[in-house]
């Protein structure tokens, strides 16, 4: 019992990391008035990134490094479409859902002789190492090290955003762009900063997924938990820690749905497996309530408009 | 101003632009790659044009993704985003399955009674949606999201459920046939039928190597009425009111909640209806098991973002990224290129403000034609 527990909560963490970091862009993104739909795609293209630059210098922490960068250019093209050409955020992040995995999967077939999937690529490496705790009750605690990444990344962003004059600058803009403008905050720089920033972020989350969890790229290793990490986003109500409890709320179903599905239960898989979806939904009538969004989230700022 | 430059602003050399920017960029992307763009685009040309059944089969594609388009039009004419039209569309699916499996009336009753069961499932998950967003104020974008993968899982349930598993299969039974609506789906098996196509050979290509059926009718009649709604009628009006402007539209007494999920409920309704149409009109008449989202529902979106949310340019635009999808698969390289392609075109449609600087260049360039010849004269 004491052990199913342990993995219960191994599993949870486990599933919950590569939503963190894809939550946390999202809040970087939205907090500063840029909503983010494009998340799937960056974390797609982290995902082959990072499967990518692992496999081929032999260093995850490369391949880590390099998911980043990619989804921060991939999260350039979303920053100069609604920052710079005020476009519809929305229809720019639908685009790069569509663009980037396409360009994820023509990458990945141009580089691996034209299979869909990388081959097995080093992983980053457990916090207790490959064998640690290993025979003991708590060898499920021994998570990969992007769990405590994503807890760490959580704890800085928290602190910035709350605790450092850069911080206040972000949730300015991001409520109230014109009156920051007023008092010289460069709004179009704090904006590109931020969706960068997010794409770095969702590309970290793609990698711990394909370098954390599982250990190579495939079509489906993301599917759709980019979607899910905004679900988050406004489930946290745009704050670091909300985001990263919700995140631990969608880990924690999808654990349920393994442990139960493992077990003698009579439940087809089929229906456990929208258990974490419908979950969420009462999650959202229950608790939630009206969850408000930044002012500016979404609306374009054009210097000297009203 | 000149018409060149009226064109320039309007929103058809947007799309063409977007298109064109689309087709540039997935050349030197093929290009980097090692591959001849002449040859990938001869290719996807071939794939369109090359025989009358690809033609028809770019028809047979339009379909649903026409009826999606509309959906997310219509929902963001009236201020909400339906990034839900894929659940409703399979949700419609499923429906529509189930009612056709099991019952065995007369084509004339089958085929709506069919219909109506993917309408109104459709409609029932899109409603579900919107109640939410209207009684509780939860972002219809989650709740959209989550409703996907509850039908997707939905879908995979009911394909794998002892009443409606086909054994050894990784589909559900076929409805019955009288739930068919191809094209003269009877005749042109008939004796009577082949004898007749064999004289036309282009016909008889398209009648029986396709499932060429009336949903594409359907769906570009479904396209008028819903732009007739949205503009000459009190409804749309009223749904447009509280899109544009929800506090205006409550002080002028319309009920906001209301419309937010009857606007919900209609545009569920159409993804329904496109998941339906695929049951009745396209083999293997059933659903199948999914793998993985088959992004009709996406797809619509772009048919609508390019038709710049216009339910009429919807017909337009769904048959370009039919045309896309369809002549895609016969290209040579990965065929990744033309999700490539659709986004950047996508991408380019969200930004308006080309076109115009463009315009407001040749603008220029004529006030100094006309300020130099003034100087002349003077």
């Amino acid at each position: 019992m004491f052990a199913n527990l342990i993995l219960f909560l191994g599993i949870t963490l486990m599933y919950s990391t590569p939503l963190v970091f894809g939550a946390l862009g999202g809040v970087i993104s939205e907090r500063s008035g840029v909503t983010n739909i494009g998340i799937e795609g960056m974390m797609v293209v982290g995902a082959i990134a990072a499967a990518a630059g692992s496999y081929f210098t032999g260093n995850p922490w490369i391949g880590f490094l390099v998911a980043g960068a990619c989804g921060a250019l991939v999260a350039l093209l979303h920053a100069v479409a609604s920052v710079s050409f005020a476009a519809d955020q929305t229809v720019s992040g639908v685009a790069i859902n569509m663009l980037a995995p396409g360009m994820a999967i023509f990458a990945c077939k141009r580089l691996f002789d034209g299979a869909a999937m990388s081959p097995i690529a080093p992983k980053l490496p457990k916090i207790l190492g490959e064998n640690g705790l290993a025979g003991t009750p708590f060898a499920s605690l021994n998570v990969n090290v992007t769990t405590v990444l994503a807890l760490l990344f959580t704890a800085i962003m928290w602190f910035v955003l709350y605790k450092t004059k850069w911080g206040l600058r972000v949730r300015a803009v991001g409520e109230h762009p014109a009156a920051a403008d007023t008092l010289g905050i460069d709004v179009y720089k704090v904006r590109y900063v931020c969706v960068l920033l997010s794409g770095m972020l969702a590309g970290f989350g793609g990698a711990s997924m394909t370098i954390g969890i599982i250990s190579q790229f495939t079509q489906t290793a993301i599917s759709g938990h980019g979607f899910i990490a905004m679900a988050a986003v406004i489930f946290g109500k745009w704050t670091p820690f909300g985001a990263y409890g919700a995140c631990l709320l969608f880990g924690f179903t999808q654990a349920l749905v393994i442990m139960l599905g493992g077990g003698d239960f009579v439940v087809p898989s089929q229906i456990l497996s929208m258990l974490p979806y419908a979950m969420t939904i009462i999650v959202l009538i229950l608790f939630v309530g009206r969850s408000v969004a930044p002012k500016a989230d979404g609306v374009p700022y054009v210097k000297g408009s009203r | 101003m000149s018409k060149l430059e009226k064109f320039l602003r309007g929103r058809l050399a947007a799309a063409i632009a977007a298109v064109i920017i689309g087709f540039a960029i997935s050349a030197v992307v093929l290009a980097a790659a090692g591959y001849s763009p002449v040859q990938a685009f001869a290719q996807l040309f071939r794939g369109v044009f090359g025989k009358p059944k690809y033609m028809a089969n770019v028809f047979i594609k339009a379909t649903p993704i026409l009826l999606t388009g509309v959906s997310v039009a219509f929902a963001f004419k009236t201020g909400l985003f339906n990034i839900g039209a894929e659940g409703q569309y399979i949700v419609g699916t499923v429906l529509a399955s189930i009612v056709g499996i099991k019952l065995h009336l007369p084509m004339p009753l089958q085929v709506p009674i069919v219909l109506a069961a993917g309408i109104l499932g459709g409609a029932a998950l899109g409603a579900f949606v919107g109640w939410l967003k209207a009684k509780f104020g939860i972002h219809e974008v989650i709740t959209s999201i989550m409703c996907n993968w509850i039908a997707f899982y939905l879908c995979n349930y009911v394909v794998m459920s002892d009443t409606f598993h086909k054994p050894n299969s990784n589909s559900a039974l076929p409805v019955s046939s009288s739930s068919y609506t191809m094209i003269l789906g009877n005749w042109k098996k008939s004796a009577e039928g082949k004898a007749f196509l064999k004289g036309i050979p282009w016909l008889r290509e398209i009648m029986l190597k396709t499932d060429l059926n009336y949903g594409f009718i359907i769906a570009v009649l479904v396209a008028i009425a819903i732009s007739i709604v949205l503009t000459r009628t009190k409804l749309g009006y009223e749904l447009r009111a509280v899109g544009f402007n929800r506090d205006a539209a409550r002080f002028s007494g319309i009920s906001v909640e209301r419309n937010i999920v009857l606007s919900m409920l209609i545009a569920g309704a159409i993804s329904g209806l496109a998941g339906a149409l695929t049951i009745t009109g396209i083999s293997p008449h059933t659903i199948t098991l999914l793998a993985a989202m088959e992004s009709y529902g996406f797809n619509g979106m772009s048919v609508a973002f390019i038709a710049a949310s216009s339910p009429l340019g919807c017909i337009p635009s769904s048959l370009l990224f039919a045309s896309l999808i369809y002549g895609g698969m016969s290209v040579k390289a990965p065929t990744e290129i033309i999700n490539i392609m659709i986004g950047i075109i996508v991408f380019f449609t969200a930004l308006p403000g080309i076109m115009p600087v463009l315009a407001n260049r040749l603008a220029k360039q004529r006030r100094e034609r006309e300020a130099a010849a003034a100087g002349k004269e003077a």
